[in-house]
């Protein structure tokens, strides 16, 4: 069986920086592939190369079967990759709601209606609501975004990246910022999301990543140093010698 | 579940009061020591400002030239009358046709611009457009414009309507506008004025789910200088003219201060409480002092400063005092 995405000898330069070498990993359908490296290994990096924010500078990217290799961020999402984003990126004076609606297949197929009412274009308040509720959002959904608590805009970032009914979602460290509970919501998010969805989480939260991944793939240096099962990086020498809380700073 | 403000535009009193004042301006503006003339004029700038501020306003997009896309209405409805003889109907019609495709031009090569470029490149399409109008004498008339405009009857069929006194057109012209209103609310809470606004709030991530934002951008161009097509057409059916100052940089910059004095940013109205206001000030102040547009220069900074969100900003404010979670249109 093929892999639902692939990813092969991603390479990216900055100047004359090379962030990404030889990058290559696979997800099969319905798999959590985890990444973890220290700040500045180049896993934002990779996200950016493999969702059409950069171009890569070498590598290919396949999504069942299709080449999408550097395809623009509106190709891929339509290709069906959503993704979220470490720093925050919503739509600050919509309300939640709003936020999510936008970013419906709904409201795109209907993107160039101009006499019809937005709320009535297809199912997209609908099924903005059934998300907001899926991420427990549903009592602020006529909040604007801007006025939001950190936690709710961190699950706000994943509702939105949701609305696309991605066939894969990258989420780019979920938990940064949170504490205990909101990473304990944010994985049991995860877990729910896990049965219809193939996901890549970047994570530097180990006990997280190591409790949802199916695999996961080790960056430093923009190189993949170690891969595997949890349970085989436990065992992984390199990642035992290197410490894997000091790695995950 | 009440998801966001209340659309119906006739729920609104503010639409009512806005209906009647204009509806019964040529009544009583003469008892309060203006004319006739200056409501007209109002009215068109109503038209101009509320449709550059889909641009300004809804999709955060600072075109600087706009005044372009007056002159070239302005300019193409009085070549269509005078070189080619066509009626009323035909001559708005591609006023907002040629201003259009204009602005598709422009667009063609600024929509994938943004913020400080985005602002550089409108300027300098309106300076070559200004540059046109003056130079291309045979068609233009050169720096003396096209004379002797006329204000053909508009013929509705079954009748036909004088539009030579300054209060007929501002009837037509009223009319016009609440057309242009109609249309430019509807879209404003339409699936494209949604995706607009958020172009505007977050580019990037509009394109991350999957929206053309170049499309968006584009027609959003195309659609405002439409708007500002028509209503230059009809200010030369108002002036009886059509000449270079009317695509200036001065124009341009009006729009602008318009939209923002208005609140055009916060609210859908700001343009047409600016455009009133605007004018009015430089009616009134001008008749005091020669240097009016220095004093409206300097209350224009005050209230970038103090109150950037505008006239429309300050009653929202004051209507919902108290009530800080009111989210506004
Ligand atoms: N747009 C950019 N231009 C230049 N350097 C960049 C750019 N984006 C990231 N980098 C550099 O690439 C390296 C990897 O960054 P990043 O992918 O964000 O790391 P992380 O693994 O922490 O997500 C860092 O050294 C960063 O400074
Ligand atoms: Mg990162």
């Amino acid at each position: 069986m093929t892999a639902l995405f692939s990813a092969h000898q991603l390479a990216k330069r900055f100047g004359d920086r090379l962030v990404l070498q030889d990058v290559s990993f696979d997800v099969e359908e319905g798999q959590v592939h985890g990444i973890m490296g220290p700040n500045g290994a180049g896993k934002t990096t990779c996200f950016n190369v493999l969702t059409g924010r950069y171009q890569p500078d070498g590598g290919t990217v396949m999504l069942r079967g299709n080449d999408i290799t550097g395809g623009s961020p509106r190709a891929i999402a339509r290709h069906g990759i959503a993704r979220s984003f470490q720093l925050m990126n919503l739509f600050d004076d919509f309300t939640a709601l709003e936020n999510v609606a936008v970013a419906t297949r709904s409201l795109r197929a209907h993107g160039f209606g101009f006499w019809r009412d937005a709320m009535s274009a297809g199912d997209a308040y609908e099924r903005a609501d059934a998300i907001l509720l899926r991420v427990g959002l549903q009592d602020k959904a006529s909040l604007r975004a801007g006025s939001l608590s950190y936690g709710d805009r961190r699950a706000l970032e994943i509702a939105v990246a949701l609305a696309g009914e991605p066939v894969l979602l990258f989420l780019d460290e979920p938990t940064a910022g949170l504490g205990a509970e909101g990473i304990a919501r944010v994985a049991d998010l995860v877990t729910e999301l896990k049965r219809h969805l193939t996901m890549v989480i970047i994570e530097h939260d180990m006990r997280f990543l190591f409790r949802l991944a199916d695999r996961i793939s080790v960056v430093h240096w923009g190189q993949v140093i170690a891969r595997g099962t949890p349970a085989e990086l436990r065992e992984n020498v390199w990642v035992q010698r290197s410490n894997l809380r000091q790695l995950t700073c | 579940m009440k998801k966001h403000a209340d659309n119906h535009l006739l729920t609104r009193p503010g639409t009512w009061i806005g209906l009647v004042v204009l509806a019964t301006a040529p009544l009583w503006i003469k008892s309060v020591g203006l004319y006739p003339y200056l409501a007209l004029e109002i009215m068109i700038w109503m038209m101009f400002a509320l449709g550059y501020n889909l641009l300004l306003g809804q999709a955060g997009l600072p075109s600087f030239g706009h005044g372009a896309f007056l002159g070239i209405g302005a300019y193409a409805f009085g070549l269509l009358q005078l070189k080619f003889g066509a009626g009323l109907w035909l001559a708005l019609f591609g006023a907002a046709a040629t201003a259009s495709l204009a602005g598709a031009l422009v667009a063609a090569f600024i929509s994938h611009r943004r913020g400080i470029y985005y602002a550089l490149l409108t300027i300098a399409f309106g300076q070559v457009f200004w540059f046109i109008s003056i130079k291309w004498h045979s068609v233009t008339g050169g720096e003396d414009g096209l004379l002797n405009i006329a204000r053909p009857a508009a013929n509705f069929g079954l009748f036909e309507l004088s539009l030579k006194s300054n209060n007929a057109l501002y009837y037509f012209t009223f009319a016009l506008l609440v057309l242009v209103v109609i249309f430019l609310w509807r879209l404003s809470y339409s699936p494209f004025g949604r995706i607009l606004q958020a172009v505007k709030q977050n580019e990037t991530r509009a394109a991350f789910v999957g929206h053309n934002v170049w499309l968006y951008k584009f027609l959003a161009f195309v659609i405002s200088t439409a708007v500002a097509g028509l209503a230059g057409a009809l200010f030369a059916m108002a002036q009886q003219s059509a000449y270079p100052n009317v695509m200036s940089l001065h124009n341009s910059g009006f729009v602008v201060m318009m939209v923002l004095i208005g609140g055009g940013l916060v609210s859908f109205w700001g343009p047409l409480i600016g455009a009133a206001f605007f004018i009015l000030a430089r009616d009134l102040l001008g008749a005091y002092t020669e240097t009016w547009l220095l004093w409206y220069g300097l209350a224009f900074m005050a209230m970038v400063i103090f109150k950037p969100e505008g006239i429309a900003g300050m009653w929202q404010s004051w209507r919902t005092r108290g009530n800080p979670s009111g989210t506004t249109a």
